[in-house]
């Protein structure tokens, strides 16, 4: 047998072969370069964010003007909070996971069950707060006009806030003068069957423009940041001009095509980002379940380690890594 | 299956009993980061609006402490401190230097482009 085995002389040492140099199993060290692939995904995404942002940098939206809502605060300005609620909740869920992680290494069936649950109702409620934030944002509040290039112009006015002139967001709905119009929706059974039409914006550019001209107060306000880094606010004069010769479209809420919030590729991003990280929690969330009742069935005690919570564990944690780096570059900078 | 950990952090600088009181010494110090960040967030100090390095301060700020977190979330969520050097090294080191070489060469890319639509005769903007 000596002349077919070759003697490397690496025998006994780390790397010699027939040890496990990492200390870690299988299992656990695929998870880890799975993970290590799913982080470069979401830079790649959170980089082209970065790129579309530095593009725009002179006009993209500011996200505390955009995420002003709370669940059952209607009118409030509250800015951050529910963000990070939700932040709180995933880094509490992961707290949980971690402790359910503990009881297996001590081999406590019953622990491990109930931290596992809380891990699962955590995940729950991020989900379902994400459904609300998404919500929200499509349905968008006040509403603004795209121009021909492109661009978004929105509408406020100046009030005075102990003594301070502070300019405020008006709702389109609030000083739109509604007109008498012709111009229906094209549905196939009226025309042409063959051409589709999407639902008509709420308002036409002629009604804006005249409840515009109709409402002294009401000032436009563009995408530019002054450097004061809020957005420039125009005349009066100005403003009822570029409303008719830019103006084009009443825009509500968001989806892939518009927003009111600024610049097409915001909201894109932000659909596309949350969303992925989103299909992540909810992914988790199913894996947690399948590990969870494989918990309260006794497969992991038969077997004597809890090392399978510990991998799905592994991922939950990324997810709530990834989360704050999405809080980070979406609501924060 | 390695059952001991490592149970200090902040350098040695905070030793905890347990694995289980050392978790929720790290929740606490995260929610504190998380505060703190949402209360820079919401008052935006006007001392920390100065560009340094291109970048206003407070966004710096953000981005360190979210760095912060991370560690943290890595090093004692996800057993990080606990792992061999090594499978420590192979999984951080490759994903910060690929994160660092992708972020460099778009955000390069976004600032040169920024830079043609607003000093240069292509417009965009109408």
């Amino acid at each position: 047998m000596d002349t077919t085995v070759a003697n490397t002389g690496t025998e006994g040492k780390t790397w010699g072969g027939g040890n496990q140099p990492l200390k870690a199993s299988y299992g656990k060290m695929m998870m880890w370069f799975f993970i290590v692939s799913d982080a470069l995904t979401f830079s790649g995404f959170l980089a082209a964010y970065g790129f579309s942002r530095f593009k725009f940098i002179g006009e993209w939206p500011i996200a505390d003007e955009v995420f002003t809502h709370f669940p059952f605060l209607h009118g409030v300005e509250a800015p951050m909070y529910y963000v990070a609620f939700m932040t709180f909740v995933l880094i509490m869920s992961s707290v949980t996971m971690v402790l359910a992680v503990d009881a297996g290494h001590h081999m406590n069936k019953s622990k491990v069950t109930f931290y596992m649950f809380l891990t699962i109702i955590g995940g729950l409620i991020f989900v379902g707060s994400q459904a609300w934030e998404w919500n929200t944002f499509i349905k968008g509040e006040y509403g603004a006009v795209q121009t021909k290039g492109g661009n978004i112009l929105q509408f406020g006015e100046y009030i005075d806030v102990d003594g301070e002139q502070k300019f405020k967001r008006v709702a389109v709905a609030d000083f739109a003068t509604v007109q008498h119009g012709e111009r229906t929706q094209h549905e196939r059974k009226t025309g042409l069957w063959f051409v589709e039409e999407g639902a008509l914006p709420a308002y036409t550019m002629a009604e804006v423009s005249a409840g515009l001209e109709a409402h002294p107060n009401v000032l436009v306000r563009t995408q530019i940041i002054n450097e004061e880094g809020e957005k420039t606010v125009l005349s009066r004069e100005e403003s009822i001009r570029q409303i008719k010769e830019n103006g084009q479209l009443y825009v509500q809420g968001a989806n892939l095509h518009v927003n009111e919030y600024g610049t097409s590729l915001f909201a894109d991003f932000f659909f596309f980002i949350t969303g992925f990280h989103g299909f992540h929690v909810f992914s988790g969330v199913v894996i947690n379940i399948i590990i969870f009742f494989n918990v309260i069935l006794g497969t992991y005690e038969k077997r004597k380690n809890y090392e399978m919570v510990e991998k799905v564990g592994l991922y939950w944690h990324f997810v709530d890594l990834v989360w704050v780096f999405v809080f980070t570059f979406f609501y924060l900078v | 299956m390695a059952h001991e950990h490592k149970l200090e952090i902040f350098r040695g600088l905070l030793k905890f009993k347990s694995n289980t009181s050392k978790i929720w010494g790290v929740l606490v110090f995260l929610t504190i980061v998380t505060i703190i960040e949402v209360a820079l967030g919401i008052f935006k100090p006007e001392m920390l609006m100065g560009k340094v390095l291109g970048m206003k301060m407070l966004n710096w700020i953000f981005i360190i402490l979210t760095i912060v977190k991370a560690y943290y979330i890595t090093w004692d969520f996800m057993h990080m401190r606990d792992e061999t050097k090594a499978l420590r090294r192979m999984v951080v080191w490759t994903a910060i230097f690929l994160i660092c070489y992708l972020i460099f060469i778009l955000l390069q890319e976004g600032g040169y482009i920024e830079g043609v639509y607003s000093s240069e005769y292509v417009k965009r903007d109408f």
